[in-house]
């Protein structure tokens, strides 16, 4: 019997964990708490579709159900903005997983620690092989990802992975646990830029259940990791929540005011957002009416771009080739390729199991293809560092 | 009749400066010989040197490369990223663009003057992408730019001539040219932006953004050349308000 971790509160932070401002997230959480979207008619829909801007009380509308009806005009929307801001670039890049050891217990996750799963992590040789056969695909770009647990892949181990993918890559971001100012500044010195935190949901009192142990229990901590992330230097940052955890249109809504807040106060940072979504079950929805189809995710992205014009968009491999393939066109700005969940993997066997699985297994080459197929173009490289 | 652009001492027959980065680079020899475009900004990030689909490949020969600074935060960033454009073969014509905020993408004047000033010393042929300030605009002038590229409009917004007052007030102070660079959103806004005085136009959104995209290349090169034309000529009166009245009011006057 797995107990929660009742020793510590999931709002306090625990010793080492460094204290900034709550201003952006008591109005997030405010905001959320708030949002009723069932109050939110076609007009509304109609008055934010007609909006040059859509503003935070059109983010609301666009996100309601009474959208629903109106996603092909906001496709349309969604696409002439982005063929504006980004013309028709689509990045790719790829994740690599150098460890998979955690110490948390999340109970979605693939990762958690009380999954019996094949637990690795990659010594340097291996990361630079890996980085090599990764570099060999003509990729520029690169997310370097672990679980979280600080005693088994420490900042210095991180850090050390980072300069190596700097020697291969343009771009090199990081997914993994969230981290003290001085600590991104250090990873930011190796030669990381980009930061992505899943804050999984929005919803504290929905994600103390779900966060049963470790130190991502603590919510407060983890909602201000991009802050200390830009704080620390790095330049982009990545918002999500996993929809479908929670009401997956009230944590829509919640990230993408996180994201607008965070540009507010950082008007420098470069905002991205990744859509990931719990796949409904079947038979489901008349216990879950708010799980996430495709349908409801294709809203979201949509709202994202006209909410925010400017911010990129990454569409998982969690979603079907033919999703990724027409969201490019629509709303989403970077896609991944040659995409391996495991430990490893790029180059002969993975050394751990995988977090979960990929519905998009293309190549690179492949997924080259699919994004000149549709009239889009495949970019490798969209940064410099300086 | 001889009417070149002159830049740094180099000489122009176009006044269509390209931008890319909007649409598929196959493209980007078709829209260069339909604009009858002889020089094209590239952003440096896009640069892939020996890699994949390396923006630089297929600048055809012969064009003037145009690297910009896009991602630059601050004049030391924009300094940094024109000379690794310069080390890379891109020539000595840089734009420099410093932005801060993501979200509207607008130019920061003053570190703009600062990085200006560094590069021009460096031998650059420096053009700065500017709001259209006059005083911003002469101290970008004594730093050493060669032109100034004051914005009609945010960019990527299509939206025209919206600081037309401002830009008519640089084509009437500044001596260096004045390329309208973003905001022109069709080629209408290119042309009468020409007739106003400008020296040239840079458009890439407008042209990426087009059902067919070498044609709309076509159609700014005839717009940009009309509109010089148009300038050159020397504009017709345009009564405003209404027709030249029959009795004038001085009429009364006599020797």
């Amino acid at each position: 019997m797995i107990k929660v971790d009742r020793s510590f509160s999931h709002m306090e932070y625990v010793e080492g964990m460094e204290q900034t401002p709550h201003d952006i997230m008591d109005t997030v959480l405010k905001e959320r708490a708030e949002y009723d979207y069932n109050k939110y008619t076609e007009n509304d829909v109609r008055r934010a579709l007609n909006k040059e801007f859509a503003d935070v009380e059109d983010f609301k509308a666009l996100l309601s159900p009474a959208a629903m009806p109106f996603l092909e005009e906001m496709a349309q929307k969604a696409k002439g903005i982005t063929r504006r801001y980004f013309g028709n670039s689509v990045t790719m890049f790829t994740p690599l997983y150098i460890a998979n050891y955690c110490e948390n217990h999340c109970v979605y996750c693939g990762f958690n620690c009380y999954n019996k799963i094949k637990r690795a992590k990659l010594s340097m040789e291996e990361i630079e092989t890996e980085l090599k056969a990764i570099a060999a695909t003509g990729l520029e770009d690169i997310l370097i990802l672990t679980g979280e647990t600080r005693s088994k892949t420490s900042v210095e181990y991180i850090g050390e992975a980072v300069k190596l993918a700097a020697k291969y890559f343009k771009l090199v971001g990081i997914e993994v646990y969230p981290m003290n100012t001085d600590e991104y500044r250090y990873i930011h010195e190796c030669g990381a830029d980009y930061v992505c935190i899943y804050q999984e949901t929005y919803n504290p009192d929905k994600y103390e259940t779900l966060h049963l142990r470790g130190h991502k229990r603590i919510f407060p901590y983890r909602f201000n990791g991009q802050e200390r992330a830009l704080l620390g230097g790095m330049r982009l940052v990545s918002f999500a929540a996993l929809l479908g955890l929670d009401d997956f249109r009230k944590d829509a809504f919640a990230t993408g005011l996180h994201a607008y807040l965070i540009q507010k106060k950082y008007p420098h940072a470069e905002i991205s957002f990744s859509p990931p979504r719990l796949r409904p079950i079947i038979n489901d929805a008349s216990v879950n009416p708010n799980d996430v189809h495709e349908p409801q995710l294709l809203q979201v992205m949509t709202a994202y771009r006209l909410f925010m014009p400017f911010a990129g968009i990454t569409i998982s491999t969690r979603e079907r080739a033919g999703f990724r393939d027409n969201v490019i066109g629509i709303c989403a700005t970077k896609m991944s390729a040659g995409v391996s969940t495991g430990v490893g993997g790029h180059i002969g066997e993975e050394k751990g199991d995988e977090q979960f699985d990929i519905s998009d297994p293309r190549s690179v080459e492949e997924v080259h293809q699919a994004i000149t197929e549709h009239g889009c173009q495949p970019v490798y490289n969209d940064y410099v560092r300086v | 009749m001889d009417d070149k652009l002159i830049i740094g001492g180099h000489e122009f027959n176009s006044r269509f400066i390209l931008g890319s980065g909007k649409f598929s680079l196959e493209m980007t020899d078709k829209v260069i010989k339909n604009g009858g475009v002889e020089m094209a900004t590239l952003a440096l990030r896009r640069a892939n040197v020996g890699g994949s689909e390396n923006i630089l490949d297929y600048m055809p020969e012969g064009i003037t490369l145009l690297p910009n600074t896009s991602g630059a935060r601050n004049a030391e960033e924009a300094v940094r990223i024109a000379r690794l454009a310069r080390a890379i073969g891109c020539g000595d014509f840089v734009k420099i663009e410093v932005v801060h905020d993501s979200k509207y993408l607008l130019p920061d004047n003053y570190e703009t003057v600062k990085a200006t000033e560094i590069l021009a010393k460096e031998g650059f042929i420096v053009m700065p992408y500017m709001y259209p300030d006059l005083n911003a605009a002469r101290d970008m002038v004594n730093a050493g730019a060669a032109a100034v590229m004051p914005l009609a409009a945010p960019i990527g917004s299509n939206k025209g001539l919206s600081t037309r007052d401002f830009i008519k007030i640089l084509v009437k102070e500044i001596d260096v040219p004045i390329i309208v660079d973003a905001g022109i959103g069709r080629p209408s806004q290119a042309c009468e932006a020409m007739e106003m005085g400008v020296d040239a136009i840079m458009a890439n959104t407008a042209v990426a953004t087009a059902s067919d995209v070498g044609l709309m290349a076509t159609s700014f090169r005839l717009a940009i050349e009309a509109g010089r034309k148009a300038y050159l000529a020397g504009l017709g009166r345009v009564l405003e308000y209404k027709a030249e009245a029959s009795s004038p009011l001085t009429g009364f006057l006599r020797d």
